[in-house]
C-alpha cells in the first residue's frame, strides 16, 4: 500500500500511467490471441517430430490375454508400438499419482476402466498413426464390472486392483475392503452426536454430486523432445503445474531435474483438467527417449472426456440439527467418494478429501463431524477440482442445500434462515468446528444488498401468486446461496503435493532503463496473469505496468512454484509478487536516499518515486533509481535491482458471495429457463475489475453447465456414456443466461495486498444456487431435493411423480 | 478422428456422378454438405473407397417456384433456405425448420438433399417433407423418377434411393392460402437432434379443420405421419380438447428409442407436447 | 494409401498449392502444412467451432471439410484479419470488451463474427447469441463476446465507440 497521497488530481494522472491495482487494464496477452499468434501445445512443430496415438480398452474390466503389434509395426511410416512390456525395462509402466497411489501407464495384464491406455502407436504423422492404431490386435477376457461405489464395497464385489492384494494400509491409512481406498474423518464425533440427540429439529438429505468433467476447449497433450547427445529432455505440455510435472518426470525417468525443461505454453483453458500427469505424457516422453525424435501426443475430445481427470462423483449424506428458530446446532456429513480405478485425486497429501471440511460454510455451527470414504470402481481416474479449490464445490453444495432443507422443514424463509446463522462480523478471524481459521467475512450486508437489488419480497410475492394459480404453465423457483470458499492452498504446514510445500514464487528484475521482467511459479490458462501481476508490481514498486514483462510456465527460467489451480495464483503467487515488489522498493529507498544524501528513514514512497519527507520537490523517480542501481549504489550494497520471494502463506483466504437465481420450470416439458441471476462476490482487494467480471461470467456459465446438463453416466457394463460434445453439455451463447454482477470488498487481513482470489467462487457458489432455485420451485409440493443435472428429462420425471406434468 | 483412405471424385454433371456410382457400386458414397457423412467416416463407422462430391454439379442447387410448385435443388444449403425471400413468403415452415437445425456453420454446408437422403430419423427435414407431401426427384442410369415423401423413408438410414441414384430436387406444393404451419422441436441445446419434434400444416375453414398434416421427428425408426391424430382433428374445431387428444394420439403412434435425451416414456410424452405446441402455433398462423 | 493430389486455393488472398491425400481435413492442412495455427482443434466433431474459417463467404468448421473440396476457393483465417499492423474492428472489440480469456476459441469466434457482420451489420444481442451459437467458449460466458461484436459492428458502421470497461473504474485516490 502507498504510504501517502496528497494531490488527487495529479495523483490520478500518475496512477493512470502506472496502470496499477484497481485499473481495468486491457490484457497484455490479447494481441497474440486475437491475431491467431498464440502458441498452444498442438501449435508446436519440431523438425523430425512424430505423432503418437493411444490404443485404449473397449472394456471396463478385463484381462489382457495378448497384444499383437506386428501388423501395426509393419505398416509404412510407423516407428514404434509401445506396450507395458516395452516400458518395463525403464520402470515406466506404472507411475505414482498425486494421491499416493500408483496408476498403470500402459495396462499391465489387465484393464480396470473403459478407454484405459493399452498401447501407444508412434508414426510419421497423425494419419498414419490412426491407420496403424486399427492394426493393433488385443485379446481380452472380460471380468465382472462394478461402477456403483456402494456395490464396490460389498463383500463379494469384484477386485478392481489386483496389484494392491494384501495391502491393508494405503496412503491415507487403513483400508477395510479390497476396493476401499481410505476413511478420513474430521471434527468431534461425540459432541456432534450429542448435539443431534439434544436438538429440537433435525433434517437429513442424501445427494449425489454427479461425475462431471472440466472439459477445457483445448484437450490435453504434449510434445516430448529428448536430445540423446545433450542428455536433456524438453516437454511442451498442457499443464497447470509445470514445476510439479518436472519433479514427477525426474522421479520417473531418473533424469536429474536440471536436465529436464517443462514448458507450459499458452493453455487453452484448464479448470482443473490439466493438473494431473497422464499416461499419454509419459508414453510420449518414453517414445522420444527410445526413438531419439520429438513425439507429439494430443488427446481427442472423447479421450479427454473419458480418461483425463473427472471431477466430483461424491455421494453425500448431510444432516443438520437446529432449534425451532432454525439456529443450527450441529452438522454431520458422510460421503462415499468414487475415485475410479486408480486414486489420482489432486489433493494436498494430508487431506484426501481436500478442503471438504469448509462444509460448515458461512454459518456459525458449533459442532460438526465429517467422514469420507474413498472407493475404487471400474471408472476412469481423476477427482480433480473442476474450477474450484479441492472439493470445495462439493462442500458448498452440501451446506447450501442442507440449509434450504432445514428452512423448508421449519417453514422459515430461505434468506432469513441464512441471516440467522451467519458467522457475525465481530467473530472474525473465526475458528470453525472443523478446524479452519476464516480470515475475514461480512456476510449480512452482502446478502441484504442482493435482496434489495432484486426486490426479494416482490419475487416471493410473485411466486406465491403463481403457486395459487393451478393453471399457471410454469413453476417459479428462487434460489439463494451465501457461500464461503477456501482458496489459496496453502500453508506448507498443512498443504503439500508429493512432499513439496504449496508455496509459490516470484522473481523480479528491474533493468537499467527502469523496465522490468517478472517470473512466477504459476501459469495462466486464461486468467490474465501477464496483466494483473504487472498491476500489483506497478502499485507496490512504482514501475509502470506497461514496461513490465511477465513470464510463466518455463521451468528453466521461472522460479519453482506449485502452479495455478484452486484459485491460488492471487492468494499465493500474488502475495509473492507483492513481497518481491516490496523488496525492490526497499532497496530503491536506500538508493534514493543515497542519491539525495539523506537517511533512508527520511524518504517516503509516492506512487512512482521516493521523495524527501517534508521536502517533496526533492525526489527520485523509480526510473532514475533503476539507472543508479547499475552505477551508483551506497557503499556496501550489491549492484542491480532484483528480488525473489517464495511465499508460504500463513493461512488460506476465504472469499465469499451471495447469489440469487430465479427460474421458471415449464410443466409441459420440464424445460427450465433461468430468468435472472444476480451474483455478488467479495474477493477482497480487487486488482482488475474487468478481469474479475470476466472470471465471474465464466464461472457462472460453467456452474450453469454443471447444474443443468453435465454428467458422465455409466451403464452396467462400465461403458461411459455421453463422452462427446453432442451429449456432454457445453452451453452456447443461446443457452447461457445473462449475468448480473456486484461486489463488496472485505480484504484478507493476512495477505500483503488483501486479495483473496475470485475465479472459482462463481462456479462453487452458482451450482447450489441453481439447484436451490429448481428445488424451490417444487418446495410447496414437499420436494426437498432433486438430483443434478436439472435437465428437462429429469425435471419432467419430477413433475410426473407429482402428477403435474404436461 | 481420421477417415480411412479413399479416392475422391468431383464430377461436373449428374450423368458423370451416376456413371461413377454405377462403376463403384456400394464402395462409393455421395458427398453433399458432408456433415453427416464425414463425421461417420472420421469415426471409421463409414469407410467408402470412393467419395463422389456433388459440389461441382450445376442445376441441383437453388430455390424456384413455378405456379404453385416450389422446387428446391437437393444441394441447396440450410443457410440458403434460411435466407430465401421466396421461402419466407411462400413456405415459412421450411425457414422455421432450418433455423432449428444444427448451428450456423453447419448450415452453410448442410444441404436439404443430404438431410433427407441420409434417412436419419433424427434429421429434421424428413418429417417436414412428410407433412408437406413433398416429392423427391431421383435420377439414375435409366432416367428420372419422382417419389413421394410418404414412400421414401423405409427405415433408419434406409430410403427408396437406389445405390446408383442421385436425389436432385425436392418439390413441394405451396400450402393453400390461409393455412398455417409450425415446426416445434424440443432439443437439449444448439446443435442437438430433437428429443422429439413435430411438423404441422393446418388449413382451417370457417373454424373447422379442413386439412391437417402432422409428422414427427426422432420418435420412431423413421420420420412418421401421425395419422390417427390427423383423423381426429379433420372436420372438427381445433380447440383445447381436440389439441390435447391429437397429442395423445400422436403419443400412441410413436415408437421412440431411449437414449441420453430421455427414456421411451419421456420421448413419447414430448412427441405429444410438440404436436400440441405446433398445433397451437399453426392455428394462430391460420388466416382461413 | 490413396494417391496424393495437388490442391490450389487462395489463403488470406495468397495463392497456395498443397499436396494432400483426399482424406486430409482442411484444419490439418492449414495447421500442419501451411503453418496457419490460428484455427484450433477443439472437438473434431464439428461442435465447438474453434476451427472455424471463412470459405468462399461461408463460415465453416474446417475439421469437417476436406482440403480437396477447397480447390479454387477463397479461405480466410484469423491470420488474414489485421492489415498493415492495423487490427480489424473485431480484434479491437474483443480486446476492449474482454471478449476472450484463454484465447483458444478466439480465432474461430472472430472469424465467425466477421461473416455474421457481413450479413447483419447491426445485430441485436439476440441475433448475436443465435448466429454465434456454432462457437463454444468455456471461459467468458459469452456476455463480453456479445459486447465485443457490438463494439466492432458499431465501429464498422462508422460510429464512435468506447470500451465499457473504463480504465480507472475503481481507483480511488
Amino acid at each position: 500500500m502507498n504510504e501517502i497521497a496528497r494531490d488527487p488530481a495529479a495523483d490520478l494522472g500518475r496512477l493512470e500511467r502506472l496502470e496499477g491495482i484497481g485499473c481495468a487494464r486491457k490484457r497484455r496477452e490479447d494481441p497474440r490471441f486475437i491475431q491467431g499468434r498464440g502458441t498452444y501445445v498442438d501449435d508446436i512443430h519440431l523438425p523430425g517430430m512424430l505423432f503418437g496415438i493411444m490404443i485404449r480398452s473397449p472394456y471396463a474390466h478385463a484381462r489382457i490375454k495378448s497384444i499383437d503389434t506386428s501388423r501395426a509395426k509393419a505398416h509404412p511410416g510407423v516407428h514404434a508400438v509401445l506396450t507395458a512390456e516395452d516400458l518395463k525395462p525403464f520402470k515406466l509402466h506404472w507411475m505414482p499419482t498425486l494421491a499416493g497411489d500408483v496408476q498403470a501407464v500402459l495396462a499391465d495384464g489387465k484393464v480396470s476402466f473403459q478407454n484405459q491406455e493399452v498401447a501407444f502407436v508412434v508414426a510419421e504423422d497423425r494419419y498414419i498413426a490412426a491407420d496403424a492404431a486399427e492394426m493393433v490386435e488385443v485379446e481380452y477376457e472380460e471380468l465382472p464390472v462394478v461402477v456403483d461405489p456402494f456395490k464396490a464395497m460389498l463383500p463379494d464385489a469384484p477386485v478392481i486392483r489386483d496389484d494392491l492384494a494384501g495391502k491393508d494400509v494405503g496412503a491415507h491409512g487403513a483400508r477395510r475392503h479390497h476396493n476401499h481406498i481410505f476413511n478420513w474423518q474430521i471434527g468431534d464425533r461425540d459432541r456432534t452426536d450429542r448435539a443431534f440427540d439434544a436438538a429440537a429439529v433435525t433434517v437429513s438429505q442424501d445427494m449425489l454430486y454427479p461425475r462431471v468433467h472440466p472439459c477445457p476447449l483445448e484437450t490435453c497433450g504434449c510434445v516430448a523432445s529428448y536430445d540423446a547427445v545433450r542428455g536433456d529432455l524438453t516437454v511442451w505440455i498442457t499443464s497447470q503445474a509445470p514445476h510439479v510435472v518436472r519433479t514427477v518426470v525426474g522421479l520417473l525417468s531418473s533424469i536429474p531435474e536440471s536436465k529436464i525443461r517443462i514448458i507450459s505454453p499458452d493453455i487453452g483453458g484448464g479448470f482443473g483438467n490439466k493438473v494431473g500427469v497422464y499416461p499419454g505424457y509419459v508414453t510420449a516422453i518414453a517414445a522420444s527417449i527410445v526413438l531419439g525424435r520429438p513425439v507429439k501426443w494430443i488427446e481427442s475430445r472423447n479421450e479427454n472426456l473419458t480418461t483425463t481427470a473427472f471431477a466430483r462423483d461424491y455421494w453425500m449424506t448431510g444432516e443438520l440439527a437446529a432449534d425451532t428458530d432454525g439456529r443450527i446446532k450441529a452438522l454431520r456429513v458422510k460421503v462415499l467418494a468414487d475415485h475410479g480405478a486408480f486414486d489420482a485425486c489432486a489433493d494436498p497429501t494430508k487431506w484426501p478429501a481436500g478442503m471438504f471440511h469448509v462444509c460448515t460454510g458461512s454459518y456459525d455451527i458449533a459442532n460438526a463431524h465429517v467422514s469420507v470414504d474413498g472407493v475404487y470402481t471400474n471408472k476412469f481416474p481423476g477427482g480433480v477440482s473442476y474450477r474450484c479449490s479441492f472439493r470445495v464445490t462439493e462442500a458448498v453444495y452440501l451446506i447450501e442445500r442442507m440449509i434450504d432443507v432445514l428452512a423448508q422443514k421449519l417453514g422459515i424463509d430461505k434468506a432469513e434462515i441464512r441471516l440467522r446463522n451467519f458467522i457475525p462480523k465481530d467473530k472474525f478471524p473465526y475458528h470453525s468446528a472443523l478446524g479452519l481459521d476464516y480470515d475475514s467475512g461480512d456476510y449480512t450486508p452482502a446478502l441484504q444488498k442482493v435482496m434489495k437489488a432484486v426486490d426479494y419480497d416482490a419475487l416471493r410475492a410473485e411466486q406465491a401468486a403463481k403457486r395459487a394459480d393451478p393453471d399457471c404453465p410454469t413453476l417459479m423457483g428462487i434460489g439463494i446461496t451465501t457461500f464461503t470458499e477456501i482458496v489459496g492452498a496453502g500453508p506448507s504446514k498443512s498443504c503439500d503435493i508429493l512432499g513439496i510445500g504449496m508455496f509459490d514464487s516470484c522473481e523480479i528484475r528491474v533493468h537499467p532503463d527502469g523496465s522490468a521482467i517478472a517470473r512466477m511459479g504459476t501459469i495462466s490458462q486464461g486468467q490474465g496473469h501477464q496483466t494483473t501481476y504487472a498491476q500489483i508490481i506497478a502499485t507496490e514498486a512504482g514501475i509502470p505496468a506497461s514496461v513490465i514483462q511477465v513470464e510463466e510456465g518455463d521451468t528453466s527460467t521461472a522460479p519453482y512454484g506449485l502452479g495455478t489451480y484452486g484459485s491460488r495464483s492471487t492468494p499465493v503467487a500474488g502475495a509473492a509478487v507483492a513481497r518481491a515488489s516490496h523488496k525492490i522498493r526497499e532497496k530503491a529507498r536506500k538508493i534514493a536516499a543515497h542519491l539525495l544524501e539523506v537517511s533512508p528513514d527520511d524518504m517516503e514512497f509516492d506512487l512512482d518515486q521516493f521523495r524527501v519527507k517534508g521536502d517533496p520537490a526533492r525526489a527520485k523517480s523509480m526510473k532514475e533509481i533503476a539507472w543508479a542501481a547499475y552505477n551508483n549504489v551506497p557503499e556496501g550494497m550489491e549492484m542491480g535491482l532484483e528480488a525473489v520471494d517464495y511465499y508460504d502463506p500463513p493461512n488460506f483466504t476465504f472469499p465469499f458471495g451471495a447469489y440469487l437465481a430465479v427460474v421458471d420450470v415449464l410443466k409441459a416439458t420440464g424445460e427450465i429457463k433461468v430468468r435472472r441471476f444476480y451474483a455478488l462476490d467479495d474477493c477482497g482487494t480487487r486488482i482488475n475489475p474487468m478481469i474479475i467480471e470476466g472470471q465471474i461470467h465464466g464461472g457462472l456459465t460453467e456452474g450453469f453447465a454443471v447444474a443443468f446438463g453435465q454428467e458422465l453416466p455409466y451403464d452396467e457394463q462400465g461403458n461411459v456414456l455421453g463422452g462427446t460434445l453432442m451429449d456432454y453439455f457445453l452451453p452456447t451463447a443461446v443457452e447461457t443466461p445473462h449475468w448480473e454482477t456486484d461486489f463488496t470488498v472485505t480484504p484478507s487481513p493476512h495477505h500483503p495486498i488483501g486479495a483473496k482470489g475470485v475465479a472459482e467462487s462463481p462456479h462453487v457458489g452458482s451450482i447450489p444456487c441453481f439447484s436451490n432455485a429448481v428445488i424451490d420451485a417444487f418446495a410447496h409440493l414437499g420436494v426437498t431435493h432433486t438430483g443434478m443435472p436439472h435437465n428437462a428429462y429429469r425435471t419432467w420425471q419430477q413433475l410426473l411423480a407429482l402428477n403435474i406434468a404436461g | 478422428m481420421i477417415p480411412r483412405p479413399f479416392a475422391y471424385h468431383a464430377p461436373d454433371s449428374i450423368g458423370a456422378a451416376i456413371a461413377l456410382l454405377s462403376d463403384f457400386g456400394d464402395q462409393a458414397k455421395l458427398l453433399a454438405g458432408g456433415h453427416s457423412l464425414l463425421p461417420m467416416m472420421k469415426l471409421r463407422f463409414a469407410a467408402p473407397e470412393h467419395l463422389i462430391d456433388l459440389r461441382r454439379i450445376k442445376g441441383i442447387r437453388g430455390i424456384d417456384m413455378q405456379g404453385d410448385e416450389i422446387s428446391i435443388g437437393a444441394m441447396t444449403t440450410e443457410r440458403e433456405i434460411l435466407a430465401s425471400p421466396l421461402l419466407a413468403m411462400h413456405l415459412p415452415l421450411l425457414v422455421e425448420t432450418a433455423r432449428q437445425i444444427a448451428d450456423p456453420q453447419v448450415r452453410y454446408k448442410g444441404t436439404i438433399g443430404g438431410d433427407i437422403a441420409h434417412g436419419d430419423p433424427g434429421n429434421d427435414h424428413p418429417a417436414v417433407m412428410l407433412a408437406l407431401d413433398a416429392r423427391f426427384v431421383l435420377v439414375g442410369p435409366h432416367g428420372e423418377r419422382v417419389v413421394p415423401a410418404a414412400d421414401f423413408f423405409l427405415g433408419t438410414y434406409v430410403t427408396a434411393i437406389e445405390p446408383d441414384e442421385v436425389m436432385t430436387q425436392v418439390r413441394i406444393s405451396k400450402p393453400a392460402v390461409g393455412s398455417g404451419a409450425c415446426y416445434a422441436k424440443l432439443k437439449r441445446k444448439t446443435g442437438d437432434f430433437a428429443t422429439a419434434a413435430a411438423a404441422v400444416v393446418l388449413r382451417m375453414d370457417r373454424g373447422i379443420c379442413a386439412d391437417i398434416a402432422i409428422a414427427l421427428t426422432n420418435v420412431a425408426p423413421t420420420a412418421m405421419r401421425a395419422e390417427a391424430a390427423e383423423n381426429a382433428l379433420r372436420g372438427r374445431p381445433v380447440e383445447d380438447a381436440a389439441i390435447a387428444e391429437a397429442g395423445d394420439l400422436a403419443m400412441a403412434a410413436c415408437e421412440p428409442a431411449a437414449d441420453l435425451r430421455g427414456d421411451e416414456a419421456y420421448k413419447r410424452a414430448m412427441a405429444g407436447q410438440m404436436v400440441r405446441r405446433a398445433l397451437r402455433t399453426a392455428l394462430s398462423r391460420c388466416t382461413g | 494409401m490413396a494417391k496424393k493430389t495437388v490442391v490450389s486455393f487462395r489463403l488470406n488472398q495468397a495463392d497456395v498449392d498443397v499436396l494432400v491425400e483426399p482424406r486430409e481435413l482442411l484444419i490439418h492442412t492449414l495447421r500442419d502444412k501451411l503453418d496457419h495455427t490460428g484455427p484450433h482443434i477443439g472437438c473434431e466433431t464439428s461442435h465447438c467451432g474453434a476451427c472455424t474459417v471463412d470459405l468462399d463467404g461461408m463460415s465453416v468448421k474446417s475439421c469437417t471439410v476436406l482440403t480437396v473440396q477447397c480447390a479454387d476457393l477463397d479461405v480466410l483465417t484469423i491470420e488474414g484479419f489485421a492489415k498493415g499492423g492495423q487490427l480489424h474492428a473485431l480484434q479491437e472489440g474483443f480486446m476492449q470488451e474482454h471478449g476472450l480469456q484463454c484465447g483458444f476459441c478466439t480465432p474461430g469466434m472472430i472469424t465467425r463474427a466477421y461473416r455474421l457482420l457481413q450479413e447483419i451489420p447491426d445485430p441485436t444481442e439476440e441475433d448475436i447469441r443465435y448466429w454465434m451459437s456454432g462457437n463454444l467458449c468455456r471461459c467468458t460466458g459469452y456476455q463480453n463476446i456479445v459486447k465485443a461484436i457490438q463494439y466492432a459492428a458499431a465501429k464498422l458502421r462508422g460510429e464512435v465507440v468506447e470500451t465499457s470497461h473504463p480504465m480507472m473504474a475503481e481507483v480511488t485516490v
